[in-house]
């Protein structure tokens, strides 16, 4: 190749993938539409339910204390799934996506940006959902082991759920429209997966529906959590089947990986 | 029409240039049936500004978007800085920029900010603080990007693009939107980023923009670069008889004459001094570029 000429070396994965890091931790937490829809809706539905039903489950457990695992997973989706497919068909759709694709960032920066902005995003939302939970409403937070329980499947849950939105936002023309889809998506697979009520008053048929996708187990795995063990003989198998819970989400986050390999795209589908 | 000298004999094969900034030979796309680009070739020295001109769907934006490695070819022969643009790396990546149509508007990151992320993909790039100055957003640093007027948009769209200091700079309808002044100022800023040894391939839509800035344009209709001259010769402009107008015994008159000055200075003499309404014309390239796209269907027409 005649005409190269020597180049200084170009930036090195590591430094590219800190300025995406930045970049997307300060576009999502500068967005105070994306703020409100994503950290404060959760708390607005633990406050609202809470208040409303605030009844006792058995064994002296409270609705806003069973509760908590439901209003856990949801800020977790709405963190991971909904922030992902409705912010990347934004990206696609205004030619952010393009003009990066057109530069020299290497492809696994803008991906590696995306998981700390997930991951930020869960620890504000999460946080502050159980700060709200004891300060209101006095739950009992988890303990000992709990917590790790508790760590695996949030982050487990939240890799399924954002692998998954990066590949639905590739079915979506533009950030509106995908909101337009994913939101009331999300919400019904919330409902049916006892996020807002109790899973063991949702219908059986609509249980079976659930049990195939990763919301149902995650708010299970949460459900392990906060309530005493006893509550366990409430769940469709009478366990919390913890086991079962890590290979459902884990197999979601291969589905998700997969799908995301075959359909990302840099550029818009009406671009061609 | 019979132009000659400069016209592009289709299917001539040369082999591509190597020391050309960008060297297309035969250049097929597809649209499934349709063809795009069909038989493109093309050579852009390194360091100039060239434009190129087509009207909607002549193939023009996927050609440039194949150059950028944003689209697939189906066939044909491509090198942009020496390199093939379906396999670039982010070495030569480093070496392009790319000014888009649309751009990213939406950000709720600065100005000054949006500047630095780029820049920092680049090897060796532009002072993002310079580059801003450079394009007239100095005052907007600590802007947000979604609070920007359209030509300020448009101008950081510029800026996003050379930031990289790239040695070929891909401008794509550049000051769509911008008022007269705003314009004139961008392209003294094109002008000065030739002279700092970009090349520079741009598409625009207003050809007094073409002729303002281009070293060479291009003309392309239905996927074939129809004609490659400076814009003073293009269509055989410069050949082309001038267009005297005047008034004379109240009505309008004109003639088309080679020796427009030999002309004037007869009807000067003729009318015994100043001549009413007196003016001489060439075809601007405005008109010489309708005639070149209409060609096929001027044909039809008896002459």
């Amino acid at each position: 190749m005649s005409a190269l000429q020597q180049h200084p070396a170009l930036p090195s994965l590591g430094s590219v993938y800190r300025t995406r890091a930045g970049v997307e931790v300060k576009e999502f937490f500068r967005q105070r539409e994306s703020v409100v829809f994503t950290v404060f809706f959760p708390v607005v539905l633990l406050l609202g339910l809470g208040a409303v039903l605030d009844y006792d489950i058995g064994y002296g457990v409270t609705f806003p204390q069973y509760f908590m695992a439901g209003v856990v997973t949801a800020g977790v989706v709405g963190s991971s799934l909904q922030n992902m497919a409705i912010h990347i068909a934004g990206e696609r759709s205004d030619g952010t996506l393009k003009g990066l694709a057109g530069t020299p960032m290497p492809p696994s920066a803008y991906f590696v940006g995306k998981i700390v902005q997930v991951l930020a995003v869960t620890v504000v939302t999460v946080g502050v959902l159980l700060a709200v939970g004891v300060l209101v409403y006095g739950i009992d937070l988890p303990s000992g082991t709990q917590w790790l329980t508790f760590t695996w499947v949030v982050l487990l849950g939240a890799a399924a759920c954002t692998l998954v939105g990066i590949a639905v936002s590739s079915l979506a023309r533009s950030g509106r429209s995908a909101s337009a889809m994913i939101t009331p998506l999300a919400l019904m697979l919330e409902f049916i997966s006892g996020v807002f009520i109790q899973f063991s008053q949702v219908p059986t048929w609509l249980q079976t529906v659930a049990s195939l996708f990763p919301v149902k187990w995650m708010a299970q795995g949460l459900r392990s959590v906060f309530l005493p063990a006893e509550l366990a003989a409430e769940e469709p198998a009478g366990t919390w089947e913890l086991g079962r819970v890590a290979l459902v989400l884990g197999l979601w986050c291969v589905l998700g990986l997969v799908l995301c390999v075959r359909t990302f795209r840099w550029v818009d589908r009406a671009d061609r | 029409m019979t132009s000659t000298s400069t016209s592009v004999a289709p299917g001539r094969s040369q082999p591509l240039d190597d020391d050309a900034a960008i060297s297309i030979r035969g250049l097929v796309k597809r649209y499934g049936e349709r063809p795009a680009v069909d038989g493109l070739d093309l050579d852009i020295r390194r360091g100039e500004i060239f434009a190129l001109l087509g009207p909607n769907g002549a193939g023009k934006t996927t050609t440039v978007e194949i150059c950028e490695g944003h689209r697939d070819r189906d066939g044909g022969e491509v090198r942009v800085l020496g390199v093939d643009p379906a396999v670039g790396g982010r070495a030569w990546k480093a070496g392009i920029g790319i000014v888009l149509q649309s751009g990213a508007g939406d950000s709720a990151l600065s100005c000054l900010e949006l500047l630095g992320a780029q820049a920092a993909y680049y090897a060796d790039p532009r002072d993002p603080a310079e580059v801003l100055e450079l394009v007239g957003l100095g005052d907007k640093a600590g802007a947000r990007g979604r609070t920007l007027s359209g030509g300020q948009r448009r101008r950081l769209d510029v800026a996003l693009g050379i930031v990289g200091r790239p040695a070929m700079l891909f401008l794509d309808e550049p000051t769509t939107g911008f008022d007269p002044e705003a314009r004139r100022r961008f392209w003294e800023l094109i002008r000065s980023l030739r002279d700092l040894g970009t090349t520079i391939l741009l598409t625009t839509h207003y050809l007094d923009e073409a002729e303002a800035l281009a070293d060479r344009v291009g003309v392309i209709t239905r996927g074939r670069l129809v004609e490659v001259a400076v814009p003073a010769e293009l269509g055989g402009r410069g050949r082309a008889p001038a267009v005297v107008r005047w008034s004379e015994d109240g009505r309008r008159r004109s003639a088309d004459t080679a020796t427009p000055t030999a002309f004037v200075l007869d009807l000067a003499a003729r009318l015994g001094g100043e001549v009413p309404e007196l003016s001489v014309a060439r075809p601007t390239l405005e008109d010489v570029y309708l005639t070149m796209i209409a060609e096929p269907a001027a044909e039809e027409v008896p002459a």
